[in-house]
């Protein structure tokens, strides 16, 4: 006779809200776990996603992620004539916000190397991948932007042409895909009026050189005209891919003798991410964690023991008749466990409903549930002890006192 | 034959100026079959004997014989007497304490559970037991659903579920009124005629007494046997 599940079908309303509220805190309990292993996937989702083998950044920087690097473009060809390089491909990111429609929408733009990069690798979930050089972007579903809508981003208007799931920058912002040249056009684009204004400042600074000419100064008031001697939007980075066989420490070695370079491999760039990115969510949500399953364990030792308490007549007559106290560590320890059962079945209701509707990504994977799923078995099993304990003191003479 | 037989036993609470001997040389014996009376004033020692044959206090002097077997002998307990209390002994008490989440039926299964029996034959063996009292058709009802005189039936049936040799009942009919009270004391002498079982019951209610086979008196802890008037 199962005296738990007994006494449990005569409370099954006050049971299940108690597991409810249980099972609300071991939710949190996963998210917690959920939201640091999104950190670590959106943080290192673009090093991974890119492919190279190392990473040229801005000297002494540590990269696109970390701080601003920038390098010109023209970085690609020294890089390219270095031995054991297969390719080297300019990368531009940064995050930006605009108004779109009425909407206000944060977004981290990525340059793909166009042409060889049109952003097959990307998991579409509909739509297609880059055709032209300019003006088509593929974004994130995140961003609410339907297949086909048009992007206005600087001077310019992008069609959405794809659309990803998951893809996120460390900061939990859409990515959005466009060709590299066209991502450096809207991270640099300018105003007209800062246009203007940097034309008369040209003019400005004519003024005083032996070039003030009349021809120069038509010139500088061509908006068309672009001075050959100004340096092309800068990217962030190069990516390099060696050739088969080519030592990845030996070419990075190479790069780090000049001087206006340093040079990381994915590896190096994923631990920069991590270290710097998410180190301090990490321990901030790690120690927020073990608060929580604190908490979770003294309010499940609480009313473990509270269940217990109220059960101390029916114990002590238990006793009295001459149950073993095994009887009565099963009433207790059943209760537990079935109360913990149905909190964590609540948590995973709530994981799978609720955590997807969250701004931010929150990845539970089976090693997740499981580690959680063990933290409640022990945490129901230690506060089970608490309500044994109380159970096993109870007299048995209790009854007879009335 | 001797259902139980307690000799000199001796129980005292407390030491020094607090200290109160409840139960002074007391011998007794209940036959099977037998009805005894436990009679006497608040105070004077009748639940300690009880409690004492009950297993469940056991007195510091004396020997307490079930089926004439010693289970104990000055406060050294010969067995298991959790198991003991659970195969030989039935309780009956003044409330009727029955577990309050399980069915009549249930309530009386449940010491049969409680001694390792299990099968089909538990559910016939509750429901003779809950016919034989009158309350058959009262077996799927919960406690709160039953009358004071129908949970005391229930109680009953639940003590005599495992067929004990001795059932001890502590005041049962105090919370019930005169007819429904008579009507448990004679399914008590009803059972200890017919089951064979021997029943000792604490009692203050004078006007029952007919009903009983023996009767004690207590007071000041010293028992001793009284005549029956009626």
């Amino acid at each position: 006779m199962n005296l738990a599940m007994k006494d449990l079908r005569r409370q099954k309303v006050s049971f299940s809200a108690t597991a409810l509220g249980l099972g609300l805190l071991f939710a949190i309990v996963l998210a917690m776990g959920g939201i640091y292993r999104g950190l670590v996937e959106d943080a290192t989702l673009l090093v991974d996603h890119l492919g190279a083998d190392i990473w040229v950044v801005q000297r002494d920087t540590r990269g696109p992620f970390a701080e601003r690097s920038t390098v010109p473009p023209a970085l690609e060809d020294r890089l390219r004539a270095q031995a054991g390089v297969a390719s080297a491909r300019s990368f531009s990111t940064a995050t930006i916000q605009r108004i779109v429609g009425v909407r206000s929408l944060r977004m981290t733009v990525v340059g793909l190397s166009w042409p060889e990069d049109k952003g097959q690798a990307l998991p579409l979930v509909s739509g297609r991948h880059l055709r032209d050089p300019h003006r088509e972007v593929i974004a994130d579903r995140s961003l609410g932007l339907a297949l086909g809508e048009i992007l206005p981003l600087g001077d310019e208007t992008f069609r959405v042409v794809g659309l990803t799931q998951g893809m996120l920058s460390s900061g939990g912002d859409g990515l959005v895909f466009s060709t590299e040249l066209d991502a450096r056009a809207i991270l640099n684009w300018q105003a007209p009026e800062a246009k203007r204004v940097e034309r008369e400042g040209r003019l400005a600074r004519l003024a005083v050189t032996e070039l003030d000419t009349l021809s120069n100064q038509d010139r500088l008031r061509d908006e068309r005209f672009n001075p050959p001697t100004l340096a092309p939007f800068p990217a962030n980075a190069i990516l390099v891919n060696l050739r088969p066989g080519a030592s990845i420490e030996e070419v990075q070695r190479g790069l780090e003798a000049w001087p206006d370079v340093t040079a990381y491999t994915a590896q190096e760039q994923r631990d920069l991410l991590l270290k710097g990115v998410v180190e301090k969510s990490r321990k901030q949500i790690g120690l927020f964690r073990a608060l929580l399953a604190i908490v979770s364990g003294i309010v499940v030792t609480l009313i473990l023991y509270n269940m217990t308490v109220a059960k101390t007549h029916d114990i002590a007559l238990l006793k009295l008749l001459g149950a073993r106290s095994s009887v009565v560590v099963k009433l207790v320890l059943n209760q537990g466990l079935l109360l913990g059962a149905l909190g964590y079945g609540f948590a995973i209701l709530i994981a799978k409903f609720l955590f997807p509707l969250f701004p931010r990504r929150v990845l539970l994977g089976p090693g997740e549930y499981l580690g959680v799923g063990m933290l409640v078995l022990i945490l129901v099993t230690l506060a089970s002890a608490a309500g044994i304990v109380r159970a096993l003191r109870i007299p048995p003479t209790l009854i007879l006192a009335g | 034959m001797e259902a139980v037989r307690a000799e000199n036993l001796f129980k005292t609470y407390g030491h020094g100026a607090t200290e109160v001997k409840a139960l002074l040389g007391v011998s007794m014996v209940a036959h099977s079959g037998e009805v005894v009376a436990l009679l006497g004033p608040s105070g004077s020692g009748k639940s300690t004997l009880l409690t004492g044959l009950g297993l469940l206090n056991p007195p510091e002097k004396g020997t307490i014989d079930l089926m004439g077997e010693r289970v104990l002998e000055d406060g050294k307990a010969f067995g298991d007497l959790a198991a003991l209390r659970r195969s030989r002994i039935g309780f009956v008490f003044q409330k009727s304490n029955l577990i309050p989440f399980l069915s009549a039926h249930e309530n009386v299964r449940l010491i049969l559970a409680l001694n390792d029996q299990m099968g089909p034959e538990t559910y016939t063996r509750s429901q003779e037991l809950l016919e034989y009292l009158g309350v058959g058709n009262r077996s799927r009802h919960f406690p709160e659903e039953l009358s004071g005189g129908e949970q005391q039936r229930v109680a009953i049936a639940r003590a005599l579920a495992p067929a004990p040799p001795l059932i001890l009942a502590d005041e049962p009919t105090a919370a019930l009124d005169s007819q429904r009270g008579r009507a448990v004391m004679e399914l008590f002498r009803k059972v200890a005629r017919e089951q064979g079982t021997a029943v000792v019951v604490v009692t203050h209610d004078h006007r029952t007494l007919d009903v009983f086979d023996t009767i004690y008196e207590m007071e000041d802890g010293v028992l001793s046997r009284a005549e029956k008037t009626a």
